[in-house]
This record gives C-alpha cells, structure tokens and sequence, in this order.
C-alpha cells in the first residue's frame, strides 16, 4: 500500500507517533524517526520498523528549531532520495486552567504545537513542490475543535493546526501536495495518563462509543490520509474520537 | 559556460511554458510571463539549484522581473 514511499513522522519515539510510524512501515513505507529527548525509545522504534524489511533511521531535532528542522529535511531527503510523506505530530502539554497559566507554559506549547508545524510543513514543501506530490497529516486534537478548561494553551495550538492545514492545502493543491489532519479524542497514550481521574470519567461520559481509542486507531486513519485511497482528499480534519465531536 | 541571462531564461521557459521572445530584462514574472506567488516561489528555488547558491526570503522578495534575477545572482557571483 505504501510500498517505496518515504515518511517522516515527528515525536516518532512513543504514543500516537510511534504507532504511526510502525503503521507506515507496516504497510511498506521508509521511515525517519525524529524524537526530541527520548533517544532510546526511538531507537527501538527503529529496530521495530526495520524488522517489517524496510529501511528507518532516528534523527534528533527540536520542531520549533528552524535550522533543526532545515538540518532533518535535509537529511531525510538525503538518505532517502524523497521525502513522500510527512506527519507533523511532535507535541506536548503544559495544562493548567488559564487563570494560573504562566505566560511560559503559554508559549511553549504554542511553539512546539503549532510553530513546529509551520516550521516542518515549509522545509518539506520545498521537496515536495519539485516532486509535484506529497502528503502531509497533522495530528491535532478533538479539543482543538471543542474546547477543553484547562488546556487554553493546548487548545489554542490544536485549533491553530487545523487552520494552518486548511490553508496549507490551498497553497499547495496546484502542486498535488495534500495536506489534512487527524483529530484524534482520548487516545490511551502516556499524555492522558496524566489526566485526572477525575478529567477521565467525565471524558468518557462524553464518548458515544464509551471507551478509549488506542493510538493504532490514529495510526490506520493516518496511513488511509497517507495512501493513494485518500488523493482527493485535502484541507480535511478527520475526528477519531469514537464520536464525542460530530 | 552560458551567459547568465541565458542559463535563466531556460529555467523560465522550462517552468513556465512561456515564448522566449517574451524573456526580456525588463519583463515582469507576474505581469507578464503569467506567473502566480507560487510559480515564483519555485524559480527561486530552481535558481538557487542552477546556480548553487542560497537566496534569503528577504532577497527572493525583491526579485519581480527577469533582470531582478540576473542582477542578483551576478552580484553573488
């Protein structure tokens, strides 16, 4: 299905990332292997994805750093020959309710979620115009849609991505670059773990399907985007949230 | 090696499927070889391939005509 394809997926080293990264390999593609700190972890993703008989690599690099993200395209592209297929889901969480929330934990979340994106999206777009084909998914969040207390900052940037790749895939359309996101619910990953009980309950309540998505449930959804199954398909947020948004 | 006008003017007719008649200096990409943000966007880029050299975003936004372009890379050179 994605057999010669070459991806890149962004905070690759655990969760929905991971499970992403292994689903493309699993169905074919190349896979680049970015983490920020977890270097291990990325590795025994890597390890994970070669056993599929594909080629992986892991590369360190902030997504809010401009000459990081210049320096991983480069490489990727390098020692991959293309670069088909990019997945913007590096992030993080800094939750507080918005009247504690520091202006620090405010930008840095901005920065990674949302300017990360941009900063990913522009270095491969370069590749991907002279290709005349590319995909790129980015992996918002249900909350970006709805609104949750005590994530402004989280929220803010979810939202941000979903508008950035509305635009995104005007800009390059003519180019045959598609670009859409996944908006995934409450996927059990180490990022909800830190949720309260008591913020879980109420999420749950909230799930028509009653239950939490597992990050493969993001993974198929992203490897579909990721498919030649999904070329007329782009500007679009695909909710994977067992219908808590609709 | 060919001029650098010539070198130039091959990439725009490559891109841009334009008569070479129509290639001068003082041509205009937008206004008159019918080229969108993007289209320039992506000669840049393809200078910057020919000619090997990088063209900061603040320089490749003073590039509107053909001579813009021969001018710039020149002065790199």
């Amino acid at each position: 299905m994605l057999k010669g394809k070459n991806a890149l997926v962004t905070g690759a080293s655990r969760g929905i990332g991971r499970a992403i990264a292994l689903e493309l390999a699993r169905k074919g593609a190349n896979v680049a292997v970015n983490y920020a700190g977890s270097e291990e972890k990325a590795q025994q993703v890597v390890e994970e994805i070669e056993s599929y008989g594909v080629k992986a690599f892991k590369i360190q690099a902030n997504v809010a750093n401009e000459s990081e993200v210049k320096g991983m395209i480069k490489e990727v592209t390098s020692q991959f020959g293309s670069l088909d297929i990019l997945v913007n889901n590096a992030g993080i969480t800094r939750d507080n309710l918005l009247m504690r929330m520091k202006e620090e934990e405010f930008d840095d979340v901005i920065t990674t979620n949302l300017k990360g994106v941009f900063l990913c999206t522009k270095a491969v777009a370069r590749q991907m115009m002279k290709q005349r084909s590319g995909k790129i998914i980015n992996v918002a969040s249900i909350v970006g849609v709805s609104g949750n207390p005590g994530q402004a900052n989280y929220v803010a940037a979810k939202a941000g991505v979903i508008g950035l790749t509305k635009t995104t895939a005007k800009e390059f359309a003519s180019r045959n670059i598609l670009v859409n996101a996944v908006a995934p619910g409450f996927i059990a990953t180490d990022m909800t773990d830190q949720l309260t009980d008591e913020q879980k309950e109420g999420m749950l309540g909230l799930i028509p399907l009653h239950k939490l998505g597992q990050p493969e449930d993001v993974a198929k959804v992203v490897r579909f985007l990721a498919s030649d199954d999904a070329n007329y398909m782009t500007g679009q947020t695909l909710h994977i949230d067992g219908g808590m948004v609709m | 090696m060919a001029d650098v006008f010539d070198r130039v003017k091959a990439i725009i007719i490559d891109r841009l499927d334009v008569d070479e008649e129509k290639i001068t200096l003082e041509a205009s990409f937008k206004d008159d070889l019918e080229a969108d943000s993007l289209d320039v966007v992506e000669l840049v880029m393809e200078l910057e391939d020919e000619f090997d050299m990088e063209i900061a975003d603040e320089e490749a936004e003073k590039i509107n005509t053909v001579g813009d372009a021969v001018n710039y890379i020149n002065s790199q050179q």
